[in-house]
């Protein structure tokens, strides 16, 4: 699930550093702060922009296809099916697909991080001159521990969120195409939501920390 | 009288209740299944059959009474406990059930791989594999994916599935639904040639009256989620009950 989404969340990554960048800079050069261009793009995307969006991204994709995979198997009987032979479809079914998102949405977010900060730097580039190695020590000058470590964290929770109310939503299916299609549309709506809680209390949690 | 000179039941459910909200689907339902036996069960649309045959396998809970499998009270036994017995039943499930990310050879090795108990640990499944396809006449869709394979196929695939196991006893859940008049003859068939080879005891839900002709030893009418009528099928089709004639018109 994780490959399968790369694509999207890069274009999408690469897309989202451009724009950043090319709305930030002629305030930024208003004020003569055009240098700071790179720790203000740094720290924004690797604390808030670069796991939020990539978590949205990945809700959609794979939180609406886990929802319809295991609605369809519901519907379509193979859960009873699975049931009856004797396996436990929680744990071939639920318990992996959570293991899979808690897993690899951390490493689409470091993907995703890394391809909207190049896209930035193509930006900084062609508009300013700004070499590939000044750009990158600027932004990897900029940020601390504090910054990295809350967003890695939360992009588990993040990935743990995504296969959790899919696999819910999937697993408790109504019956018929309506029902596989509902549990697909509630999976995605149900996960973003949760993300943007989510996202909110790390902000608060982390927020404590720094002031410790 | 027929009942006594039969073996031991292997199935008997006795006072089952089970109710969805306040609708009633099977109210104080009795029944035995014996050994060696083709046991039917017809009933209307909505009448608790397959609801009775899911609270056989756990697969529903009942509301009351009592479901005893082989001697064993489901309801006594935990969830290792539970899925050894299953390994001792089959359910042909009415829409197949074939796993669609899997071919017709890994869902023949899905149980397999579940119950190392049974078999012990399976180096090598391909003999199994073959023996259960050769059975329902298949070999050769050994790697074709289930949505290459067309309806009649698909059951006698979801057949072959349940035979690997080697079950004692079989729940066939409408196995001749949505199936053209010839393949269901060909299921019917199958259906028997597997009791004669495996010497399983069967419960079959179906509204075909054609495969309970053919097929059944003995017959349940379901009516208002108790049983209504039993006996054999000549015995029930001569009946002039109204409420039984309708089945057979």
């Amino acid at each position: 699930m994780g490959n399968r989404s790369l694509l999207l969340v890069g274009i999408t990554g690469f897309i989202i550093g451009l724009v950043f960048t090319l709305q930030s800079r002629p305030t930024l050069q208003e004020f003569g702060a055009v240098s700071w261009m790179p720790s203000m793009v740094g720290i924004s995307i690797i604390r808030e922009i670069g796991p939020i969006i990539t978590a949205l991204i990945c809700a959609g994709r794979i939180g609406s296809g886990i929802g319809a995979e295991l609605g369809s198997m519901r519907v379509t009987e193979q859960i009873d099916a699975m049931d009856v032979s004797g396996t436990n479809p929680f744990k071939y079914l639920v318990v992996t697909r959570i293991l899979a998102t808690t897993l690899m949405i951390p490493i689409l977010v470091v993907l995703g991080d890394g391809i909207a900060l190049y896209g930035s730097f193509l930006v900084e580039n062609i508009k300013g001159q700004v070499s590939f190695q000044l750009y990158f020590n600027e932004v990897f000058g900029s940020l601390e521990f504090g910054d990295i470590i809350p967003s890695t964290v939360k992009s588990f929770f993040f990935g743990f969120a995504i296969g959790l109310v899919g696999c819910f939503k999937g697993y408790t299916c109504g019956k018929g195409t309506e029902g596989v299609g509902r549990a697909a549309n509630s999976a995605v709506v149900y996960t973003s939501m949760l993300l943007f809680i989510l996202d909110f209390l790390a902000v608060l949690i982390s927020d404590i920390f720094y002031e410790l | 009288m027929e009942k006594e000179s039969r073996h031991t039941a292997v199935v008997t459910i006795r006072n089952l209740y089970k109710k969805f909200g306040d609708n009633a689907v099977l109210n104080g339902f009795d029944m035995d299944l014996y050994d060696g036996e083709n046991l039917v069960i017809m009933g209307k649309s909505g009448s608790g059959k397959s609801v009775m045959i899911k609270c056989l396998i756990g697969l529903e809970e009942h509301d009351s009474g009592s479901i005893q499998v082989m001697g064993k009270d489901i309801d006594d036994l935990d969830a290792d406990e539970l899925d050894e017995l299953r390994t001792e039943i089959g359910f042909l499930f009415q829409g197949s059930a074939l796993y669609d990310s899997m071919s017709v050879r890994e869902n023949l090795e899905f149980p397999l791989r579940r119950h190392t108990k049974k078999f012990g640990k399976i180096t090598d499944a391909e003999p199994l594999v073959m023996e259960a396809l050769q059975s329902v006449g298949l070999t050769k869709a050994i790697d074709l994916m289930p949505d290459e394979l067309s309806g009649g196929m698909k059951r006698r695939i979801a057949l072959a599935r349940t035979l690997i196991l080697k079950p004692k006893i079989i729940l066939y859940d409408e196995p001749t639904t949505g199936l053209d008049p010839i393949t269901s003859k060909e299921i019917v068939q199958l259906m028997q040639s597997v009791q004669e080879e495996y010497k399983t005891s069967s419960i079959i839900i179906t509204h075909d009256v054609d495969c309970a002709r053919a097929i059944a030893n003995r017959m349940i009418l379901l009516i208002d989620g108790k049983n209504y009528a039993e006996g054999s099928f000549e015995t029930l089709q001569k009946s002039t009950d109204p409420k039984i004639q309708a089945f057979f018109k």
